[in-house]
């Protein structure tokens, strides 16, 4: 068991838990289930996880409920929100609530398998953060998001320009969490973007394929060209270089509230 | 047969004509029988005044056969019953009738009693009085008797016989009596033809009465209970046809109005109702299908990982991991219909709007063949929408369009004009005051939606609230007390009672007074205190004039849609595209507009094309 990673999955469809056990178990993961959330409870008692996977919708506690319950005993496992319900509010709610991740069903073995590595990665360096860190000093584990910046969730930022645009891309956070950067996928300039909702695919060296969950929603004005090109820009100088998308927002306002300000904290 | 108003409009008249002839007949045939009657009076006296002229000389001399001579020749005439002359103790001395002669008449005899009714006998009488009229018995003929008293004079008590003192006045009576048959008969003819003519002008009335209320009323009556039966049992389409200008049409007009507004109403009601239980269906299919659907492609998928070694078997479940995937971009839509959250608005360009529409589909269109033409009006007012549903909107459209056009390509317009429809009946107020600054808007009493203005009103000695249609021109009010229409009604303020009744003023309308509200920021808002009176004026709003919509047209030169599929399209899952269609387009168009104010109508023809309209409000606030 020494070698072996926990994680805990929670949803109240056999069908679900059994997959992810399933997929995780032939990645070498040590998955453990629970079919609602007191159950779940019961069993981060008893045992430490390095990630948590659990659905919205359950009986008697939800997911939401259930985040919000482990962080109160100050468990800071990371937690990857998954449901059949993938709206936008429902992404946007998860990301800011605390989750790191947000993973709509259904979902492929890719999709499953990518997200679950960087919940793990991220723990990762969390732990390391947390076992290094003195009071005043700054982490060297990841570049934090300027301080004009929104970001959603730990995953991309919004940087709002003066000519009402915005600009986009990636957490160096997130980035760190991926591994090395092989490729990109991005939309094409004019199609629309939604909040939550994935813009764009980054391929690893690892031959996974991650999903981008878009800050904000809108028109693609421009592209970072740069990066087709030159996909390791990104993890060079990922808030200013490193830009993917010059958005023009369709809610500006509503949806900026929504983002954290990463003047308030240091991820 | 001629319905119950022919009826009782032919009974009111045929009183009427009863009641008209009745009087007039009255008073013409007395008149006539005055008439006659003192014609035969006149004649009655003319003839006594001849027969005692041409007695006269024989009664100086006393020649007695001679009198009796000439009265019974004059009696001869059959109009003529009797003559008779009577002395002065009333005897009858002379008659045309010899049997009664040497009678005695007492003094209270009918012939007697018009002079002897006093002590002292009359000596000198008119006319009217010396006739009289009466029946031997109930079944006889009218009788006119006529007395004509034979005065004293010098030759009577001069001449030799010396029988009349000097100092008599009056020496006896002569009397005749004639029958009045003819006049009573012409008076009764003169009755009957009037009874005649009163029916004959009945049988014309009625007939020419039952005729014009059959072609003018019971007709046009027929045709709106045949309308209403028909909306009643649920045919909003159902329009009267043919109408004509008097009232009748007008009901007819306001009736087809009442149904067509019904329709579109009932349309909007159903359209939300399903849009909104439609949203609550596709949440919990979502979440139900997408559990199996998770199950699926998580071993689909894996398995996919595994098989790269069996090209038969990897290809194999490569369909099964596509079509999934189809699935889930599925439900995905059915979800973001659902989700349709509250618009986020904010101003802008619809044509600007039109044109991103565009760019998306750009090469869809190249691909069918489509050409696509923008017929834009130069600077359009901006419109308070959200830009990404709008554009939803016009992508769709677009879409449907060129999907309607069919393989050999044809072409779509997009136009957009700026519009202009009266405030009257549109603007809302949506504040308003009296004159201390008290608010009056009522936000429990809504009137299509809108909070209601509440006033305090005294009519009839009845003092209550009432809640105006906050709509301006529309007068949907809502009475809390019973007023007659048309009745005066004193209105003020329901927190503090300040009158809100103009001193001056009158309605140029009707001339009644005039109330009025404060609408902050935007004057005065002024209407007719009757009730019904749908006199309103607000000077602030009238003066900007016209409302101003935006109206945005995407008209194909497609398949058309056929008549029945007309009402339709708006309805969630209505789709003539077979499996690539999941019906929920226009469904969600409708949503989006109905969000935004806005309006959309389809024409079509079948084989010829066919246009959407939409209409938003410019942003420009009322």
């Amino acid at each position: 068991m020494s070698n072996t990673v926990k994680v805990l999955v929670i949803d109240d469809e056999p069908v679900i838990v059994e997959s992810v056990v399933r997929l995780c178990s032939s990645e070498g993961l040590d998955v453990d289930s629970a079919l609602d959330a007191q159950e779940a409870l019961k069993k981060i008692e008893r045992n430490t996880y390095e990630l948590i996977i659990t659905d919205i919708m359950m009986p008697e506690m939800d997911g939401f409920q259930f985040l919000d319950t482990i962080r109160r005993m100050n468990i800071q496992t990371p937690v990857i929100i998954t449901t059949g319900y993938s709206t936008v509010e429902n992404a946007v709610k998860s990301l800011s609530e605390g989750a790191i991740d947000f993973l709509p069903k259904p979902f492929t073995f890719d999709e499953l398998i990518s997200c679950t590595q960087r919940g793990l990665k991220y723990g990762q360096i969390l732990k390391s953060i947390l076992s290094k860190k003195m009071p005043g000093q700054f982490n060297d584990e990841f570049v934090p998001c300027p301080v004009s910046y929104y970001r959603l969730g730990y995953n991309t930022w919004a940087y709002p320009d003066n000519d009402g645009s915005l600009k986009t891309g990636v957490t160096d956070l997130f980035l760190k969490t991926i591994g090395s950067v092989k490729q990109l996928h991005l939309f094409r300039t004019d199609e629309e973007i939604l909040q939550g909702n994935m813009c764009a695919q980054i391929e690893t060296d690892a031959d996974l394929i991650h999903n981008i969950l878009a800050p904000v929603s809108g028109r693609i004005m421009q592209r970072n060209e740069a990066l087709i090109s030159e996909p390791s820009l990104i993890e060079k100088d990922p808030f200013f270089e490193g830009w993917i998308y010059r958005v023009l927002p369709s809610h500006l306002d509503k949806e900026l509230s929504q983002l954290m300000p990463c003047s308030s904290n240091q991820l | 047969m001629f319905g119950k108003i022919g009826l009782k409009l032919i009974v009111a008249v045929a009183l009427s004509t009863v009641i008209i002839i009745g009087i007039f007949s009255y008073f013409n045939i007395n008149a006539q029988k005055h008439i006659l009657l003192l014609e035969a009076e006149r004649h009655t006296n003319q003839l006594s005044e001849a027969v005692k002229s041409s007695t006269r000389y024989d009664m100086l001399y006393y020649r007695q056969l001679h009198i009796s001579t000439i009265i019974q020749t004059i009696a001869e005439d059959p109009s003529i019953r009797t003559i008779r002359i009577m002395n002065k103790d009333g005897m009858i001395i002379y008659s045309s009738d010899s049997t009664y002669i040497g009678q005695l008449l007492d003094k209270d005899a009918e012939a007697c009693y018009s002079c002897h009714a006093a002590n002292q006998p009359l000596e000198k009488l008119e006319i009217r009085q010396r006739s009289r009229i009466y029946r031997t018995d109930p079944d006889s003929t009218r009788i006119m008797g006529l007395i004509n008293p034979i005065y004293n004079e010098p030759s009577c008590w001069e001449a030799d016989c010396h029988v009349h003192p000097k100092d008599q006045t009056v020496l006896g009576v002569l009397d005749i009596t004639i029958s009045i048959r003819e006049i009573d008969q012409q008076i009764n003819s003169a009755k009957v033809n009037a009874i005649i003519f009163t029916i004959i002008v009945i049988i014309a009335l009625s007939s020419i009465l039952g005729f014009v209320v059959k072609l003018l009323v019971d007709k046009p009556v027929q045709e709106l209970v045949r309308a209403t039966q028909n909306v009643a049992s649920g045919n909003l389409n159902y329009s009267i046809q043919e109408m004509s200008r008097d009232e009748l049409g007008m009901l007819a007009r306001s009736f087809n109005h009442m149904t067509q507004k019904l329709a579109e109403a009932r349309l909007q009601l159903f359209q939300s109702d399903k849009l909104a239980s439609l949203g609550r269906l596709a949440a919990g299919v979502a979440h139900e299908i997408n559990n199996p659907l998770t199950g699926i492609l998580t071993y689909s998928s894996f398995l996919l990982k595994r098989t790269r070694s069996q090209p038969e078997l990897h290809h194999d479940l490569e369909v099964i991991v596509r079509e999934t995937k189809r699935s889930r971009e599925i439900v995905k839509s059915l979800l973001d219909f659902a989700r349709q959250s509250v618009p986020r608005k904010n101003e802008a360009d619809l044509n600007e709007i039109i044109n991103r529409a565009v760019v998306v589909i750009e090469n869809q269109l190249d691909i069918a063949k489509v050409k696509l033409i923008k017929d834009f009006a130069d600077e359009l007012p901006a419109v308070t929408v959200d830009a990404n549903q709008i554009q939803q909107v016009f992508v769709n459209l677009i879409v449907n369009a060129s999907q309607a056009i069919g393989p050999d390509g044809g072409t779509i317009t997009v136009s957009t004009t700026r519009i202009r429809l009266n405030p009257y009946g549109l603007v809302p107020i949506k504040n308003a005051t009296c004159p201390k600054g008290h608010d009056l808007l009522d936000s429990e009493m809504k009137i299509d939606g809108l909070p209601s203005i509440k006033i305090q009103a005294k009519a009839d000695g009845n003092t209550g609230f009432i809640n105006l249609d906050p709509i301006y021109g529309r007068n949907r009010n809502h009475y809390g007390i019973p007023i007659k229409d048309k009745a005066f009604v004193d209105v003020s303020c329901p927190k503090c009672d300040v009158s809100l009744v103009y001193e001056d003023k009158k309605c140029p309308k009707c001339g009644a007074p005039v109330y009025f509200l404060d609408i902050p920021g935007m004057g005065r808002f002024e209407a007719c205190v009757t009730k019904g009176g749908e006199w309103q004026h607000w000077e602030t709003v009238e003066k900007e004039g016209p409302r101003e919509f935006v109206e945005a047209r995407v008209s194909d030169t497609g398949c058309g849609i056929p008549k029945e599929n007309l009402d339709k399209i708006f309805e969630p899952f209505f789709t003539t595209k077979g499996q690539k269609g999941t019906g929920l387009g226009l469904a969600v168009i409708w949503g989006i507009l109905e969000k935004h104010d806005g309006t959309i109508k389809v024409e079509s023809e079948v084989g010829k094309g066919t246009t959407f309209t939409i209409r938003i409000p410019s942003q420009r606030k009322p």
